[in-house]
């Protein structure tokens, strides 16, 4: 059986439990702890300590795991384990929450830094009233107009399968380009 | 379609940016420090800009650019005070005492200044009021945002060269050997000598700022002096971050793993 692996990643309540969720074939096994933080808290009730873990079983041949990387600051240490062999990553960034869009700037280019995988930025929540217009967060963001950004609402499955597509793409893009080693 | 925040998260010099770029029409309302600036946008460039509760009539922009002497200001200020901008500004040209450049120039100048008091705001709720047009009775003018951007991208750079050169306040600090050095003989201010007097390496920089009670940005500046004189160094951490292992395929061949790829493509699009 070979195996595959995606890592999502992105600040803390940015929707990376959610977006596993939603095509995850097994309950995303989660640890959860309780929030120690009250700031934190105030976010959201429950976080995820270590890591999140889904499954998409492929065929017979070949499984694909989605890693969701914590959200909050310090268990960046996790960040390099969990992106060791990864075919790419996604950066989830709250459209609502432009607070944390800076934070989000430094998870992509330190993951830029580990390893030189594809990988796309998606814009959650976009289903919401005050999410920010995907344009004026590429801008806000300074992504490279070549970085592709996504809409992306991670409870629909819909939504989620779009953004692993693009990112498929970008990786088949970048094989047939002949960059990968 | 919201673009609202807080400056402490988005600066004033980024939003502008974004303003130029997406070339929007409507107007920034910016809470600051105890004031609210409402600066408003046709495609992208700069028509009008007052702070609320300041009294920013034509009458008292033109004075304050020494368009009009203080005898005219006061006889307008008396007589005129209930006439409309475009309607004080047509009688002051046609009685010959300001022309309709000197006008302009004197509002540009005007919404420049306060553009440049907005780079000051660190922190306050911002939001586009999409559509939102400057009051019918001001007088708007047309100001390309390129020159304003790029001074507040000065501020900026400074901000974030000075974080790009010193990352981490929980480094410490060391007196660099230089034989022959005497830190006696050498000049700075008192702000730097108080930084000075707490340098050792069990002191991080952070309980130096806050001895010296200074802010982030106080204490980067000086440290960056002290480090550009060759005064100090940072004594930085050990550890440093491993190249991950690139190999992310099961197999190395070419088309095997584009077929992989194609492969999780289908199954994706079959969830």
């Amino acid at each position: 059986m070979q195996t595959v692996k995606m890592v999502i990643t992105g600040p803390f309540s940015a929707g990376k439990t959610e977006f596993i969720q939603s095509v995850s074939e097994i309950d995303v096994v989660t640890t959860e702890r309780k929030i120690s933080s009250h700031s934190e808290r105030a976010v959201k009730e429950a976080t995820t300590v270590a890591m999140d873990f889904g499954r998409i079983t492929v065929d017979d041949d070949l499984v694909l795991y989605l890693f969701g990387t914590p959200g909050q600051k310090r268990f960046d240490f996790m960040w390099e384990i969990l992106s060791e062999g990864m075919l790419g990553f996604i950066v989830m960034v709250d459209s609502t929450r432009p607070e944390t869009y800076r934070e989000a700037r430094t998870i992509l280019e330190t993951f830029r830094a580990y390893a030189p995988t594809p990988y796309v930025v998606a814009a959650n929540k976009q289903d919401k009233d005050d999410a920010w217009d995907i344009e004026d967060v590429r801008h806000a963001l300074r992504l490279d107009p070549k970085v592709k950004l996504l809409p992306c609402v991670a409870t629909d499955r819909d939504s989620v399968k779009k953004v692993l597509l693009e990112l498929l793409f970008s990786i088949l893009t970048e094989m047939e380009n002949g960059k990968r080693k | 379609m919201a673009l609202r925040g807080n400056l402490r998260d988005i600066t004033f010099t980024q939003i502008l940016n974004l303003i130029n770029l997406a070339k929007k029409t409507g107007t920034l309302i910016v809470e600051g420090p105890g004031q609210t600036a409402q600066v408003s946008f046709r495609e992208g460039k700069l028509v009008f800009a007052q702070i609320e509760k300041e009294d920013s009539n034509l009458a008292i922009v033109l004075n304050k650019a020494k368009k009009l002497s203080a005898n005219q200001y006061r006889t307008i200020m008396q007589h005129g005070s209930t006439i409309s901008d475009k309607e004080l500004g047509l009688m002051l040209i046609n009685a010959g005492y300001v022309s309709k450049a000197d006008i302009l120039l004197s509002i540009q100048q005007h919404c420049v200044e306060i553009g440049q008091r907005m780079f000051t705001w660190m922190e306050g709720f911002f939001r586009f009021e999409n559509d939102m047009l400057p009051p019918d009775n001001r007088i708007n003018v047309r100001l390309d945002l390129e020159n304003l951007i790029i001074e507040g991208s000065r501020q900026l750079r400074e901000w974030e060269q000075l974080q790009d050169e010193i990352p981490s306040l929980d480094m410490a600090l060391k007196f660099t050997d230089r034989p022959g050095a005497d830190l006696k003989k050498i000049s700075l201010s008192v702000e730097e000598w108080r930084v000075v007097s707490y340098i050792n390496p069990k002191n991080s920089m952070h309980q130096i700022a806050h001895a010296t009670k200074m802010s982030d940005l106080e204490i980067r500046r000086i440290i960056y002096g002290l480090l550009q004189a060759g005064l100090v160094e940072i004594i930085r951490p050990i550890d440093q971050a491993a190249a991950v292992k690139v190999r992310s395929f099961p197999t190395e061949n070419k088309e095997e793993q584009k077929s992989l790829v194609n492969r999780l493509i289908n199954r994706i699009r079959s969830l």
